[in-house]
């Protein structure tokens, strides 16, 4: 396994990063917390959590409604937040961005908004075996409503996508291309930009879930040249209720609501509705303005250490930990087993050892990791295994937590005996 | 040493006891967990109302396999009755080890098979209630 990694740019000072992120100073049972479960969700820096203390104590009001100073001061916060995701995607207009929950519900809205408009019978969805369940499920859901069909092209044994299967299946024809920009199973990163196009040329729709990317390296979405484009807050220093689904705006005009209800109306009467303009025709009730807010501040962070950076930190701690864990007698990884096309996530089994075990037996040394199928289990099934551990890296992470992970993996062989 | 993986423990995982297809079973049921991928069936051969012989067929974590052998070894000769009224504390107690919220029903798999098989439950043991 050679891994090397050349830094383009100057490493992150972690150590500073790390005094940012309160939580990450906690003990567990009298021990440092290792924290490696960041393809779950990420750890909030003081930065985002102060910024939403302050909404909370110094002008929380009703976001678009109220006449009045503490009112403007929120929308005026949450505006400015929709500002700074559109320009962290090179985002053509604000007016792009629709906030959501999560990806989850991003892929929800397009799925039912879009898709049920666009998706006929008979229409071919190509995606892939490395979809999280939340760019899966919403598509296998609306194929079977309607009466589509879903393609699902696979990857290598290095977890790499087979390019040569899905140009092929796009060749036969297909409506929509689902894919996700890196998994969160394996940390593969695909080339989205050359399958849009692709992609493009036969007429389909892109939908790109860029959950697991978003957080950990630049992403232009001019440059992907995606249709639509979904992530999660939470997993990128905001907090859990903040994520956007960025889509074009010839697209998204003509799409109808996905949610019914206040904010997303300019003109209600008892015989018919005319919706808001972009993007509050998707944004109906009372957002999770402050959630927002977080995202904002987040995005802040994240530029100012720069992604390029945070991209490189996670690499070089892949880097570091794939050779030591990959000598281990009885550890499989799985996925990319160079630092090409990938991200800090690592996926590996225990011969004789259930991931659960193993995740049970690292808790007791404060090594947090995920053991299960990571809403990945078409993916689990075409390993052939139930489940995996994984460890997964972000900007705080240290060279000595790859250390704590080598040395957990050695005390849970011995408690097993293998 | 370890609080939760114990020798006896560890033993029932590395080595289950009635594991295996049963013969002539009357009874089978079949779970899983798709939360960790742990699969469990458990068979009983079920005579005048007594368990003559139980066997279960599993793949998973230590707890579940564990859970489910320990189990196999209490139940056989009792009457359907006495195995009916095993319940989920009981499980646990047996167990001997200290179990997190995340892994009860790593350990509760076997009772819940056993169970399926012996009445056709269909909810985790302790929440019958709940699932009415």
């Amino acid at each position: 396994m050679a891994v090397t990694v050349k830094p383009q740019t100057a490493p992150l000072d972690v150590a500073r990063i790390r005094a940012d992120f309160p939580v990450l100073s906690r003990t567990v049972r009298g021990k440092p917390v290792v924290y490696l479960d960041n393809a779950a969700t990420s750890q909030k820096p003081r930065q985002v959590i102060d910024a939403m203390r302050r909404v909370f104590e110094e002008h929380n009001a009703n976001i678009h409604r109220g006449v009045y100073e503490f009112s403007e001061r929120t929308t005026a916060a949450f505006e400015e937040a929709r500002a700074k995701v559109a320009r962290l995607l090179n985002a053509p207009s604000e007016r792009e961005v629709i906030f959501v929950r999560n990806a989850t519900e991003g892929v929800n809205l397009v799925a039912y908004s879009w898709g049920r408009e666009n998706i006929k019978p008979g229409d071919r969805i190509v995606t892939t075996v490395l979809e999280h369940h939340s760019d899966f499920v919403p598509w296998q859901q609306l194929a079977k409503d309607v009466g589509a069909q879903v393609v699902v092209v696979d990857i290598d044994d290095e977890g790499r996508l087979r390019r040569d299967q899905l140009s092929a299946e796009l060749r036969k024809g297909a409506k929509l291309l689902a894919i996700t920009h890196t998994s969160n199973g394996l940390g593969t990163v695909n080339p989205v930009k050359e399958i849009a196009a692709e992609a493009h040329a036969v007429g389909a729709t892109v939908v790109v879930d860029a959950a697991q990317a978003v957080p950990h390296t630049p992403v232009d979405v001019q440059a992907l040249g995606a249709d639509f484009l979904v992530f999660s807050g939470h997993k990128m220093l905001a907090p859990p209720g903040s994520g956007a689904v960025w889509g074009r705006t010839a697209l998204l005009e003509e799409m109808r609501p996905f949610l019914y209800g206040g904010d997303m109306i300019s003109r209600v009467t008892v015989s018919m509705t005319e919706w808001n303009e972009l993007p509050w025709k998707f944004e109906a009730g009372t957002s999770s303005y402050v959630d927002a807010i977080g995202l904002g501040a987040a995005v802040d962070y994240l530029t100012d250490v720069s992604l390029e950076r945070i991209h490189e930190h996670e690499l070089s701690l892949v880097g570091y930990l794939l050779p030591r864990l990959g000598e281990i007698p009885g550890v499989t990884i799985y996925g990319p087993k160079t630092l090409e096309s990938r991200v800090g996530v690592v996926s590996f089994n225990i011969e004789g050892i259930h991931p659960h075990d193993v995740a049970t037996i690292f808790d007791r040394e404060a090594v947090c990791v995920r053991a299960g199928h990571h809403c990945n289990q078409p993916l689990m099934t075409r390993l052939g295994v139930p489940a995996t551990t994984r460890a997964s890296f972000y900007l705080y992470n240290t060279i000595e937590e790859c250390d704590a992970l080598v040395r957990v993996v050695h005390a849970a062989k011995k408690v097993f005996g293998v | 040493m370890d609080d939760m993986y114990r020798d006896y423990i560890l033993d029932h995982y590395k080595n289950p006891r009635n594991f295996g297809e049963l013969e002539g079973a009357t009874h089978t049921y079949h779970d899983s967990n798709p939360l960790c991928g742990d699969e469990m069936t458990m068979q009983l051969k079920i005579d005048d109302g007594h368990v003559r012989d139980v066997h279960f067929v599993g793949k998973g974590c230590a707890i579940s396999q564990a859970s489910a052998s320990i189990l196999t070894e209490e139940v056989k000769g009792k009457t359907l009755d006495e195995v009916k009224a095993i319940d989920r504390d009981h499980v646990l107690a047996n167990l001997g080890i200290p179990i997190s919220p995340a892994r009860v029903k790593c350990a509760l798999l076997g009772l819940k098979a056993l169970k399926g098989a012996a009445w056709g439950l269909t909810a985790w043991p302790g929440e019958e209630v709940k699932a009415k």
